[in-house]
This record gives structure tokens, C-alpha cells and sequence, in this order.
């Protein structure tokens, strides 16, 4: 993953409930709009952005997602981290295919958010939490 | 915890989503829609998403559940409103938005609704023929 350089400090917003989901979605395209995304990737990172925060409740048993505006030299962009102490994720390869849930879901939500932002990484193991980085930079 | 409120407008039973709803406020909408088709009869429903700017997996299937409900209910539920980069970006998530209805504005949306009942009405006099469309065949 390509670091880029931090303009500003990292925002932080705690996830221990539902409407703790609405908030980092609020503080996502507070910043997205700032660092001037386009409105189809402001769309796309906040998509991105509720389905890991809901993953982090749900699954994860609650956590933070911490948003800074990061700078590569050539472009803007937004890095979101997501971290839990949860029980991590056991079979990766399994839980980022399309369609595999172990709750009620589509199954949808790791897959899908890797699919709408331009970096991903997750480091997570049976019982070491889960951390996953995304980043989606300005055209 | 909010609530999105539901308004009867004839036989048909409008849905406007003016906040970002929690998972909880969106679970809470399709029971109180549900108990709404059934206290009213309506035979539709149209849910104006216009103010939203996101729909993530789970509002996408809470719309799919209401759709399924409705159809169950007998009536008919189209989605209206959907900006042009939320439907890129649910696309891109791999959400198909089964068995739902769309149309471009609230009022697109109570054509189709009508243009259905008058397909229900059809069907239905198709079943019993008069003594007119039996002579003819
Ligand atoms: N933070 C996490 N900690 C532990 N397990 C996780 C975490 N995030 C995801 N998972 C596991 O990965 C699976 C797939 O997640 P994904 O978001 O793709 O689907 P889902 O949440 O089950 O359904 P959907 O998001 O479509 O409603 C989950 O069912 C869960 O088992
Ligand atoms: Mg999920």
C-alpha cells in the first residue's frame, strides 16, 4: 500500500453502536468533500466506509475508524482505518468472496468495499482483531 | 432512535427518507410499513430516496425485504429518486436491488403503480369472460 503523506492529524470516531456507524459515515464525507473527491468517489468511499464500520460492530464487536487526508505527491486522497479486538477473521480468501456471510448479510460488505476504493489491505488472524486500511485518492 | 415517517396519499402510501438512518431506524421502517399496508389496504408504496446519498448493503436489502413484503401484502412498491452515483456505486458493490421497482421521480412512480392496478383489473377480467369475448373465439 502506498503510505502518502498526512496533511493533518487523524480523525477518530468510535464504533460501539448503530447510530456510531451514521457518525463515521457523517465524518467520511465530511472529509471526502473537503479533499475535493469527485461526488461519485465521495459516493463510493462512504459506501465503502458503512459497511466496514457495521462489519466492525457486528462482527468485530465494536472498534474505531480513524480518517485522515493523506498526500502521495501527485494526489489527494482519504485513508480510513478500521480496528478491532473482535475475534478476526479466520479464513480471509473465504470472507472477501462475493456472497460469503457467517451472519445474516449479502455478504457483500468486504468484497463490495474493496471493490469501491482504490487501496485495500486487512491484517487479521483467529483471534488477533482485524485492521483494515483503505484509501481512495482524488482523480 | 428516529423514525421515518409514512403518508397515505390515496391508495397509495409515501415514504419520504429525509435522514441517514441507523440499521435500526431502517429495520423499525419496514415493520411500520408492513403494519401500514395492512391497516390502510394500499396497493402502493413508493419510497422517494432522493435525499440520500448512500445506500450500502443493508438499506439496499431493507428495500429488496420491503419490496417482498408489499408483493405478499398485494401491493406494489416502487423506488424512486435514486441519484445517478448512488445506482453507480450499488452496481459496483455487486447489490442488485432484487424484485425492486424503480422509477425516476415520485410521480413516475404513481404511473407505474396505476399502470399495474389497470394490469391487475385486466387479468382478473380475463379470468371470468363475458358472454361477448367467449362468442368471439
Ligand atoms: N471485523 C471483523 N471481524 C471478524 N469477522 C469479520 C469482520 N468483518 C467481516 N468479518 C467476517 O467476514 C464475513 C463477510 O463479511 P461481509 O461484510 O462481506 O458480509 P456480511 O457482513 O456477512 O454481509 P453484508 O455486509 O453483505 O450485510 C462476515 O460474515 C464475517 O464472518
Ligand atoms: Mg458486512
Amino acid at each position: 500500500m502506498t503510505a502518502g503523506i498526512d496533511l493533518g492529524h487523524p480523525q477518530a470516531q468510535a464504533i460501539q453502536s448503530d447510530e456510531d456507524v451514521v457518525r463515521v459515515r457523517q465524518l467520511v464525507r465530511t472529509v471526502a468533500v473537503a479533499a475535493r473527491l469527485s461526488l461519485v468517489d465521495q459516493t463510493k468511499l462512504v459506501t465503502a466506509a458503512s459497511e466496514l464500520a457495521r462489519n466492525t460492530l457486528v462482527y468485530g464487536g465494536g472498534g474505531v475508524a480513524e480518517v485522515t487526508t493523506v498526500d502521495n505527491g501527485r494526489r489527494r486522497g482519504i485513508r480510513i482505518v478500521f480496528a478491532d479486538d473482535g475475534p478476526g477473521i479466520v479464513d480471509l480468501d473465504l470472507a472477501l468472496t462475493d456472497g460469503y456471510t457467517t451472519g445474516g448479510g449479502l455478504g457483500l460488505g468486504l468484497s463490495g468495499a474493496r471493490r469501491l476504493v482504490d487501496e485495500f489491505d486487512i491484517v487479521t488472524g483467529s483471534g488477533q482483531g482485524t485492521r483494515i486500511t483503505v484509501i481512495k485518492w482524488s482523480r | 432512535m428516529e423514525r421515518v415517517p409514512v403518508l397515505k396519499i390515496g391508495d397509495i402510501l409515501l415514504v419520504s427518507i429525509q435522514v441517514d438512518m441507523s440499521d435500526q431506524t431502517a429495520v423499525q421502517l419496514q415493520e411500520d410499513l408492513a403494519e401500514r399496508i395492512v391497516a390502510t389496504g394500499c396497493h402502493g408504496v413508493i419510497i422517494d430516496i432522493t435525499a440520500l446519498d448512500i445506500v450500502d448493503s443493508f438499506v439496499g436489502r431493507m428495500l429488496s425485504t420491503i419490496a417482498s413484503i408489499s408483493r405478499v401484502l398485494d401491493a406494489e412498491t416502487v423506488v424512486v429518486g435514486m441519484r445517478p452515483a448512488v445506482a453507480i456505486t450499488l452496481v459496483e458493490l455487486g447489490l442488485s436491488l432484487n424484485g425492486i421497482r424503480t422509477a425516476l421521480n415520485v410521480e413516475r412512480g404513481m404511473e407505474l403503480i396505476a399502470a399495474a392496478q389497470a394490469d391487475d383489473y385486466d387479468y382478473s377480467a380475463e379470468d371470468e369472460p363475458d358472454d361477448e369475448t367467449t362468442a368471439t373465439r
